[in-house]
């Protein structure tokens, strides 16, 4: 517009910007919260303890809540009115949901560490329980013959379910059959099964009648916990990979069936080499839930106390088995042979958890640093 | 690029004329078709052989009680005394007392989840989930059986004094508050919380941010938007959520077969010891045979019609939500 031009002047310096936050927290916001914390818990002190008898700590603790949320309330409605309040009200009660599902988590862990822990020995893995006596203590415990059980039904378990499943979440993604629906529906369905139906249904199918001919496969074995596992695994770890392979860009997919390969190479090629970290995370997930699965192992392997490292005959031990076994006897070594086991398989189950994520994060982690530049630039060009 | 005007009757090489373009299969895509659709067909295959076992095997109690199976209360093979009404009212008050407490939870750690936390937190919220939903059942019913128990037992015992008036918190005289329906539904409400958290956490991520940040531009709160926005759009999903809890709920085995007795009845207290579950009976019961263990075949089939049904409509509720708010998901 102006075509003259202005000599170059101290150009006035931009004001900088600050974001406006409405919901942001400030000081005062924190004073407040801080004393309606102390005061509740003073007035709960107060009431219960001096004026009445408390019924017990979790009382003082609900009474403390509701006095905490009360009096926040009409804080912040005196200072910033009733919506506010209300806001504030609702973010409060969303934090305690929130801590309501760390805290179970924390007092189970801290407490099975605490009462396995003493009595976790490095015998543990080397021994079985064939030649330890009832009334040996807890320290001599030894759980050799469970971790291998456990390891051999895990790895046939996945023997069947990874192919299976992979094919069944290639068929749900990949292919344009008109059973895809029925089908869905149904791993759905059966991700809910409950995992005792799925033992049941082995021994009533399959250890029965082959108990009666007296084939030796059909019996109770490793392997018929194999087959019981295999139906708990297989809807989970389907439907985690169908998720993963939703993900999949389409593009790639056009792109493959563009230079004229087939839909079998573009899903050889294509799709599963990119969902490969998010389908490795899946198995692995499905293996941690399937390690401690135990219901459908009282109607299979039936469990040993010696070892037995052949899962096709005979019955065999797995970790779960173990710790069921033992945590149910009234003597308390007993007991805390069982305790050793939950210690135990937590740790495997928390070491396999850790995996995944790692598997997990490598990906998420490239795409950072993907998106990171773009983000910059972006910033840039909005100034 | 070219037009040809009148086509030219014999077409010369190269120009544009539509090729039909059938679909035809290589060999190597016929293998895999056929390979793919029989793993998926596979997975109805399984259902369906499950149900055929059970039903088959479960004949002999049917025949034995025939339809006095469903209006008996008494589990008792021995005296020839069959029935699944004690065992399902077991299952069915535990599941239902583990979704009313999992479900306002979950509502509430997703909300956390999604609209509270941020960057990172989020996202160690989220492995917090699937954690959860690792650990196994049968540690739940441990830390449940040995330390939870007897620490809600004087919470029991204050609720009979004080909210005695209300039935399911009256008591006989002289129970025990240990191993009750009320101590099972709490810690298998810790089960469901991962599975219903994830599905309405899931729910909510879809909500249209235009809508939401329309909603923070008229000027609302948070929880105006939340309310207004989120929880309208959720509800589809929360409802669908909370089924799946209660699928899960109603077979979860271990946990309740380590915490209650096992004994069929109908009792109104759900403070007191005592109750049975369908799962956990069977599970307590796995040495049975003849025509006990028809019996608990028989219970197992309706646990897994019960599932199934129920699952089946949770799957429904929740891909229509889904479908209904233009998101394919």
């Amino acid at each position: 517009m102006t075509t003259t031009v202005t000599p170059p002047q101290a150009k006035p310096k931009p004001r900088p910007l600050v974001k406006r936050r409405p919901a942001a927290t400030t000081r005062e916001d924190r004073l407040v919260s801080l004393g309606c914390a102390v005061s509740a818990t003073l007035l709960t002190w107060f009431v219960l303890h001096l004026l009445l008898t408390s019924p017990g700590r979790l009382a003082d603790l609900v009474v403390a809540y509701a006095l905490y949320l009360a009096m926040h309330y009409l804080v912040t409605r005196d200072r910033l009115g009733k919506l506010a309040a209300t806001d504030r009200l609702v973010s409060t009660v969303v934090v305690t949901g929130a801590l309501g599902l760390l805290v179970p988590l924390l007092f189970l862990l801290g407490y099975i560490v605490v009462k396995g822990a003493p009595y976790l020995r490095w015998a543990f893995f080397t021994h079985d329980m064939s030649s330890v006596a009832p009334s040996a203590p807890a320290t001599d415990t030894g759980g050799l013959h469970a971790i291998v059980g456990t390891l051999e039904q895990t790895a046939l378990t996945l023997v069947f379910v990874v192919p299976l499943g992979l094919l069944t979440a290639v068929f749900l993604n990949e292919t344009r059959s008109r059973f895809r629906r029925p089908v869905r529906v149904m791993v759905d369905a059966m991700s809910g099964l409950p995992s005792i139906v799925a033992g049941l249904f082995i021994y009533a199918a399959l250890i029965i009648p082959g108990i009666q001919s007296g084939v030796g496969l059909f019996s109770y074995n490793g392997f018929m916990a194999t087959l019981a596992l295999t139906m708990v695994m297989l809807p989970t770890v389907t439907r985690t990979v169908d998720v993963v392979l939703r993900l999949v860009p389409d593009g790639l997919r056009e792109a493959s069936l563009a230079l004229g390969a087939s839909r079998a190479r573009t899903v050889w090629s294509v799709v599963l080499p990119t969902a490969r970290t998010g389908v490795t995370t899946a198995v692995i997930l499905g293996i941690a839930r399937v390690a401690g699965e135990t219901a459908p192992l009282l109607f299979t392997s039936f469990g040993a106390l010696g070892m037995n490292a052949d899962p096709f005959s005979d019955p065999q031990e797995s970790i779960p088995l173990f710790v069921y076994r033992y945590v149910k006897e009234p003597l308390e070594n007993v007991q805390q042979r069982g305790y050793v086991g939950a210690l135990v398989l937590i740790l495997l189950i928390f070491s396999l958890f850790a995996i995944a994520r790692i598997v997990g994060r490598d990906r998420s982690k490239r795409k950072s640093r993907a998106t990171k530049p773009n983000r910059a630039r972006n910033a840039q060009e909005n100034r | 690029m070219t037009v040809a005007l009148p086509r030219p009757d014999p077409s010369p090489p190269g120009s544009p004329v539509k090729r039909a373009v059938g679909e035809v299969l290589s060999r190597a895509d016929r293998v895999f078709r056929r390979v793919t659709t029989g793993a998926g067909l596979s997975m109805l295959a399984i259902l369906v052989v499950i149900g055929f076992f059970l039903v088959y095997r479960s004949g002999p109690a049917l025949d034995a009680s025939g339809f006095g199976f469903f209006t008996t209360i008494d589990f008792d093979a021995a005296n020839g005394k069959l029935g699944v009404v004690g065992l399902l009212y077991g299952t069915v008050v535990v599941a239902l007392i583990a979704v009313c407490v999992a479900v306002p939870l979950s509502i509430l750690a997703a909300l956390y989840i999604t609209e509270y936390s941020s960057g990172k937190l989020r996202g160690f919220l989220t492995g917090l989930v699937d954690l959860l939903a690792a650990i196994p059942s049968l540690l739940y019913g441990l830390w449940g059986f040995s330390f939870l128990g007897p620490r809600v037992a004087p919470v029991s015992a204050w609720l009979t004094d004080n909210l005695g008036w209300f039935p399911p918190f009256a008591q006989k005289e002289n129970a025990l508050f240990i191993n009750s329906m009320f101590i099972a539904g709490l810690v298998v409400s810790l089960m469901v919380l991962p599975i219903t958290t994830s599905v309405i956490r899931e729910v909510f991520t879809q909500t249209p941010p235009g809508e939401k940040e329309a909603a923070l531009a008229l000027g609302s709160t948070r929880w105006g938007m939340v309310r207004t926005v989120m929880l309208p759009f959720g509800r589809g999903g929360i409802i669908g959520g909370s089924m799946l809890g209660l699928g899960r709920a109603l077979g979860e085995t271990i946990a309740v077969s380590l915490l209650l007795p096992q004994i069929p009845q109908i009792a109104t207290h759900v403070l007191q010891f005592g109750g049975a579950t369908i799962s956990g009976y069977i599970a307590n019961n796995s040495g049975a045979s003849g025509l006990a263990l028809s019996g608990l075949m028989a219970a197992g089939l309706v646990l897994f019609v019960f599932t199934l049904a129920t699952n089946f409509t949770a799957s429904v509720v929740i891909s229509k939500s889904r479908s209904g708010a233009g998101v394919d998901a």
